[in-house]
């Protein structure tokens, strides 16, 4: 399970913008690449986006043993670049055009050419939406942070 | 026991049509949106997704609008859609101390590292009906109050879980291990077997249904297996989830669920095999799901009597009670089950009674016309 620890930074950034492309809604990853006017080269689907479901697990206590919580539904798409270079998108939920954007992103992505556009104009503003989206939950939160004063118990 | 029967296509046809025309209502009223069901409805979401062991808020929407708001036969809707789609696999175990909390109370200390957040919650609530709501009206759009986030107090490894800091005096027993070669227990693949391993029961658990575990955990406070349980920490929030793809060689990022973590934290004097020390049980729920992350803990604690050597003396630590009827699919099934036709079998059974009377009368009768002519 410690899979991620041995990966390269540059594969370490891949999967960032994956987790940033997972995490936007597709409305969201659509105005994305809109606004970037960035334009899908020509691909190939190998394996169209299909439904299925990955079996969540917690664990015992928060930290102990795994155990199956539940099903959740997750759509994944694997595409490839003329070049023959692979992407892979993945992301819970439904959403057939979420999962094949997520492909071809993360395709372009492992192409120098297009790495640091794909960084800069579409991950880089969808990640200060989602940081400010958490944040301000966040600070909702903060808002309802109490402190209780135990009372002396009276004679 | 009942037995098939023909015909009534057209009866069940027109049944079928009537349903449908039920389910929709005044139709001079809007028909319910799955929007408006998943964000106003929410915690009726959240409850069809556990218990129909599904996470897609969406689907859950869909299921409470067909099922007419029958929570139920929602997740009876949801547990039969889940077995048309193929298994992708199995999650990386979520991290719930990366969760970014939206709340977060402990019951047992009130002063802990990273505080308690209340946020949004029916507790301190006063419980009285709102009319202003009744009219349809909104209360003017509350003025949400924020305060300033410090990077430095406010990050996940600044609120350890309560269960930590006791762990650290050594008060607190570790968290459960199971052999690295144990194979995960899973419901949805292998029919349940006794004696079920705390992985298994903590699945069966959290889809288990909310009202049996309430009122199972509720016996336990009452003193049917006295547990003295605390809540020693409730969290709600977003985790992400991570799925190990083959091709990649590493552990994908899919997205954040909502859960309800529920740590109980209960008082064990100690027995021949284990020292004195705090025990716990241990509720994790889909969605927002506090009461039944709560009850799930309390059963689950009550549940490893056993491993603790405990007495076992009441229902809430009978593993095979419990876990056999706390899935409400089944229940629904096995109870309803009794509006089917049974009438071959209630036939052989008016032979048996009217058989059954018979002899009590041919045996009664002269005792009786005894007794009366004593009386008399």
């Amino acid at each position: 399970m410690n899979s991620n620890r041995a990966l390269s930074p540059d594969m370490q950034n891949r999967r960032a913008a994956m987790a940033t492309c997972a995490k936007a809604s597709k409305a969201a990853l659509q105005a994305a690449v809109e606004a970037a006017s960035f334009t899908v080269q020509e691909h190939r689907i190998v394996r169209p986006p299909e439904i299925g479901l990955v079996m969540v697990r917690g664990q015992i206590g928060g930290t102990g043993a795994p155990f199956n919580l539940c099903e959740a539904t997750l759509t994944r798409c694997v595409v490839a670049l003329s070049d023959g270079t692979t992407g892979f998108g993945q992301c819970l939920g439904r959403d057939k055009e979420k999962a094949l954007l997520c492909a071809l992103l993360d395709a372009h992505w492992q192409q120098e050419s297009h790495q640091q556009e794909i960084e800069e104009k579409i991950m880089a503003p969808l990640r200060t939406q989602q940081q400010q989206h958490d944040a301000q939950k966040q600070a909702e939160t903060k808002a309802t942070k109490v402190d209780f004063f135990t009372m002396v118990r009276g004679e | 026991m009942y037995v098939a029967v023909k015909g009534g296509e057209k009866a069940i046809a027109n049944a079928h049509k009537l349903l449908a025309k039920d389910r929709r209502g005044d139709t001079a009223l809007p028909a319910l949106t799955l929007e408006q069901i998943a964000e106003q409805l929410y915690l009726s979401i959240s409850r069809v997704m556990a218990e129909g062991s599904l996470y897609d808020s969406s689907l859950a929407a869909l299921a409470i609008k067909q099922s007419r708001g029958d929570l139920i036969e929602a997740i009876f809707l949801l547990r039969a859609y889940r077995t048309t789609l193929p298994r992708f696999g199995y999650s990386k175990p979520l991290d719930t101390a990366k969760m970014k909390l939206r709340r977060r109370i402990s019951a047992i200390y009130k002063d802990l590292p990273g505080g308690q957040m209340l946020g949004p919650t029916f507790d301190y609530t006063q419980r009285l009906l709102d009319f202003t709501l009744a009219a349809n009206e909104e209360p003017s759009q509350p003025d949400i109050q924020t305060a300033q986030i410090e990077d430095d107090e406010d990050k996940p490894e600044s609120t350890p879980r309560v269960t930590e800091m006791l762990a650290n005096d050594g008060l607190m027993e570790p968290d459960a291990t199971i052999d690295e070669h144990h194979k995960v227990g899973d419901l949805t693949r292998e029919p349940l077997e006794f004696p079920a391993n705390r992985d298994l029961r903590l699945q069966n658990l959290a889809r288990g249904d909310e009202g049996f575990l309430l009122a199972l955990g509720y016996s336990t406070q009452r003193g049917y297996g006295r547990t003295h349980p605390f809540a020693g920490e409730i969290r709600l929030g977003e985790v992400e989830v991570e799925l190990y793809v083959e091709e990649l060689g590493f552990d994908v990022p899919l997205g954040e669920i909502t859960l309800t973590e529920c740590q109980m934290i209960n008082q064990f004097a100690g027995s021949s095999k284990a020292p004195p020390q705090f025990t716990r049980g241990y509720g994790l729920v889909p969605g927002q799901a506090e009461r039944k992350a709560m009850a799930m803990a309390l059963v689950d604690r009550s549940l490893r009597w056993q491993e603790l050597g405990e007495d076992a003396s009441a229902p809430a630590q009978d593993e095979e009670f419990v876990l056999s009827h706390s899935d409400n699919v089944q229940a629904t099934g096995f109870v309803e089950h009794l509006k089917l036709p049974h009438y071959v079998d209630f036939q052989a059974e008016l032979d048996l009674i009217r058989q059954l009377r018979e002899n009590w009368f041919d045996q009664n009768t002269p005792a009786e016309d005894a007794a009366q002519e004593a009386a008399s």
